[in-house]
């Protein structure tokens, strides 16, 4: 059973770099989501209420970044980002120090962009599923807007919403694999130097695989969790799922 | 940014009609494979649907890169096994191991796409073919299945672009597609630009697959639009009608 | 739901901080990058630590210039961008001094000479490595190396395969993906007689100092507006050998001097 040596904890085994690469995995996705939630709704506000021009922005942010691989996106942030800030910092003050962008930082960065661009879709969706009345009593009553936002539209727009962005959230998770790629010590790096050294393939992706997939059902449970909870008074309208 | 264009529109362009040509034929094969793998899933005897389901939920649950490298370095792993089973020509080769990881990919997000389209199939139209005494075959055949695909074109053609855009992995396991060529142009002028060029390359692929789907997808639902003129038409016959014409 | 989500946000957040590195200028530390897939220069140890021939000269070289050293690793494609970009000061991962590199970075003394040469399996039939002879046929490096602009500039009809690391190459030599690789003479030794999956592969052909792509030697990559590094550097490596320092960690590795590539 030398596999269980491969994983085994310690100096002799793989499992305890695995486990940090997984760590970093999930960092790497908790610290995205709140970044590409807030974006995606700024982006989906400036696309339903915004003036013309806003709307033409947010519509390009959108289709562009759903239309590029995220690989891609990720290269032109890691490497064009770095450079851009040290060219403004050095424009700035010639005789400044560095500034370092780490890959922890571009991949928040990139991963969270295109998160923002395909959850922008699922909160324009939600947004126009609203009942208008609501809003209008709110603006009867006399409450400002980000008030009727806060107290009205938000608690539905995240009941409808959810479904989406949970699955949006499985991409990410997902996705995050790619950074290993501009060398952050996440689990598919780690995997790849143990792979390196011990030469046994298959053996590692194939924990990768199961353990993104643990980590994927898991989600899902408590995502399902989540959605009735959210949807806990309502009737459910059509079929029986 | 013009001289990189200039230099190595060749090897992008060569890039490009790789990747195109990977995609196109596993979203073939992938739509061959997941329409019996859908039915089964949908059917009734519950012998099979555990085992398409526990596929899908691994295919859907992991990463394809993660899928990539298992495939690709894995079997490279098994090499004297696959010799003896004869299957070694198949997995030496990286484009096939690609395509092989892509077709069972993209199988998984299209049976369940295909379930959601079969399961919203109005049940009276099935049940108006068991009454004319339609075989199960022919109910599929003519009612059931061209609606299923019509109700699920827009998310198939949704899965299709994902798979466009995630067959940018396969540079990481030395084939140039666009991403390939990309990343060595890189890596000899360490010129930025050649991202850019990428990035509107993908894009405008992208953005002629979302056309070109949008046109077949008005042309397969064109009878549904054609119910919503009559106006036009009782206004013509009224109109003949009056001028002593008949209609 | 509003609490939960709100605290949810709030952790997560949290948790990102620790990783936030987004630094102002530096001390006097001295950061190296190197690879960390290229043994025996530069590897992973089990224990995750970088060890290796490059990592052990650069901490020599680090004592010797009484600096406060910190080492990095980077992947093989992107080191020199990032050097570049500032993000570290001196690369020590087996680089040859090209022309072609020198345009983008500065080169301190060469520290080690090596060749090229072509890596077959041992049952392999393969006698003529000509651009002629070897049309059609499978090799594999490791992309972005001079090995890689050697065969895509002199074999342009042979099936070049460019992979992102060094043992992913070797990988594919060994499960017969690839008819013969190209690789940097030392390690390529060290990998077949040391190895147990290099056992399945020896060198061939005539090595290959072409000095467009061999040129000087390996040397230490700077940027260029950091003379007095550089001269910082070769200072102390013409000291660290001068007295017998790089000999001794020579030896720690390879039965080859080197510098002179004589037994």
């Amino acid at each position: 059973m030398d596999w269980l040596t491969y994983l085994s904890f310690g100096d002799a085994g793989w499992g305890d770099e695995l486990l940090q690469g997984l760590g970093v995995t999930l960092a790497l996705a908790l610290a995205t989501l709140p970044v590409g939630l807030l974006l995606g709704l700024l982006v989906a506000a400036l696309a339903l209420f915004g003036a013309r021009p806003a709307r033409a922005l947010a519509l390009a942010f959108s289709t562009t970044l759903r239309g590029l691989p995220e690989l891609l996106t990720l290269f032109i942030i890691y490497h064009g980002v770095g450079m851009g800030l040290n060219a403004l910092l050095r424009w700035y003050n010639p005789a400044a120090g560095y500034l370092e962008l780490s890959p922890f930082i571009a991949g928040v960065l990139a991963l969270g962009l295109v998160f923002a661009a395909y959850s922008s879709e699922v909160w324009r969706g939600a947004w126009q599923a609203l009942d208008g009345g609501q809003r209008e009593a709110g603006q009867a009553m006399g409450l400002r807007r980000l008030t009727i936002f806060r107290v009205i539209e938000l608690p539905q727009l995240l009941r409808l919403a959810l479904p989406g962005l949970g699955n949006l959230w499985i991409n990410l998770l997902k996705d995050t694999a790619l950074v290993s790629v501009i060398a952050l010590s996440d689990l598919m790096r780690m995997a790849n130097i143990a792979v390196g050294t011990t030469k046994k393939p298959f053996l590692f992706f194939l924990v990768v695989c199961l353990a993104y997939w643990g980590v994927c059902l898991l989600c899902e449970c408590l995502l399902g969790r989540m959605e009735r909870r959210a949807n806990r008074g309502y009737r459910s309208g059509g079929a029986a799922a | 940014m013009m001289d990189i264009l200039m230099r190595f529109s060749g090897q992008l362009l060569a890039g490009a009609g790789l990747t195109l040509q990977l995609t196109a034929i596993a979203a073939l094969l992938a739509c061959a494979l997941a329409l019996p793998l859908a039915i089964a899933r949908c059917s009734e005897r519950g012998l099979l649907r555990w085992p398409i389901r526990l596929f899908v939920s691994f295919f859907r649950g992991t990463p394809l890169l993660a899928q990539l490298f298992l495939v690709y370095y894995g079997s490279g792993q098994f090499r004297a096994e696959l010799s003896q089973l004869g299957l070694w020509w198949f997995f030496r080769d990286p484009y096939y191991c690609a395509l092989l990881t892509f077709v069972l990919n993209s199988t998984a997000y299209q049976v369940e796409i295909l379930r959601g389209g079969l399961r919203a199939v109005p049940y009276g139209q099935i049940e108006a073919g068991v009454a004319m005494g339609l075989s199960r075959f022919n109910q599929y055949r003519t009612i059931i299945l061209p609606n299923a695909y019509r109700i699920a074109f827009p998310a198939l053609g949704n899965e299709i672009i994902l798979l466009l855009k995630g067959s940018a992995v396969v540079s990481v396991i030395t084939l140039f597609d666009v991403m390939g060529q990309t990343r060595r142009i890189f890596s000899q002028t360490f010129d930025l630009s050649v991202y850019l060029w990428a990035a509107l390359l993908y894009l405008l692929m992208t953005s002629a697959f979302v056309w070109l789907w949008h046109r077949l997808e008005l042309g397969l639902t064109r009878h549904q639009r054609a119910r919503q003129a009559p106006s036009t038409a009782t206004s013509l016959a009224s109109k003949r009608v009056s001028a002593g014409v008949s209609p | 739901m509003n609490k939960t989500l709100r605290s949810l946000l709030l952790c997560a957040s949290l948790v990102a901080l620790p990783f936030a590195a987004v630094q102002a200028a530096e001390g006097p530390t001295l950061r190296l990058a190197t690879e960390g897939a290229y043994p025996p220069f530069n590897y992973y140890t089990a224990d995750g630590q970088l060890a290796g021939f490059d990592i052990e000269i650069g901490k020599a070289l680090c004592e010797r210039m009484q600096a406060k050293c910190s080492l990095v690793a980077q992947d093989w494609d992107g080191i020199i961008p990032a050097l570049l970009a500032r993000k570290y000061d001196v690369i020590i991962a087996s680089m040859f001094i090209t022309e072609e590199r020198r345009q983008k970075v500065a080169f301190s003394d060469p520290y080690q000479k090596s060749a090229m040469t072509f890596v077959v399996p041992k049952d392999s039939e393969l006698q003529d490595f000509s651009p002629a002879a070897m049309a059609g046929k499978t090799i594999g490096a490791q992309g972005a190396t001079t090995q890689a602009d050697y065969l895509m500039a002199r074999f342009p009809d042979s099936d070049v395969r460019l992979y992102p690391t060094q043992d992913a190459v070797n990988l594919d030599l060994v499960s017969g993906r690839l008819d013969a690789q190209v690789g940097d003479m030392i390690p390529m030794l060290d990998w077949t007689r040391k190895s147990t999956d290099g056992s399945c592969c020896r060198l061939a052909g005539e090595p290959i100092s072409d000095p467009k792509y061999v040129g000087e030697g390996v040397g230490m990559a700077l940027r260029k507006e950091d003379e007095q590094l550089r001269l910082a550097l070769n200072q102390a490596l013409a000291s660290i050998i001068a007295d017998g320092t790089y000999k001794a960690i020579n030896d720690k590795f390879f039965s080859v001097n080197l510098l002179t590539l004589e037994q």
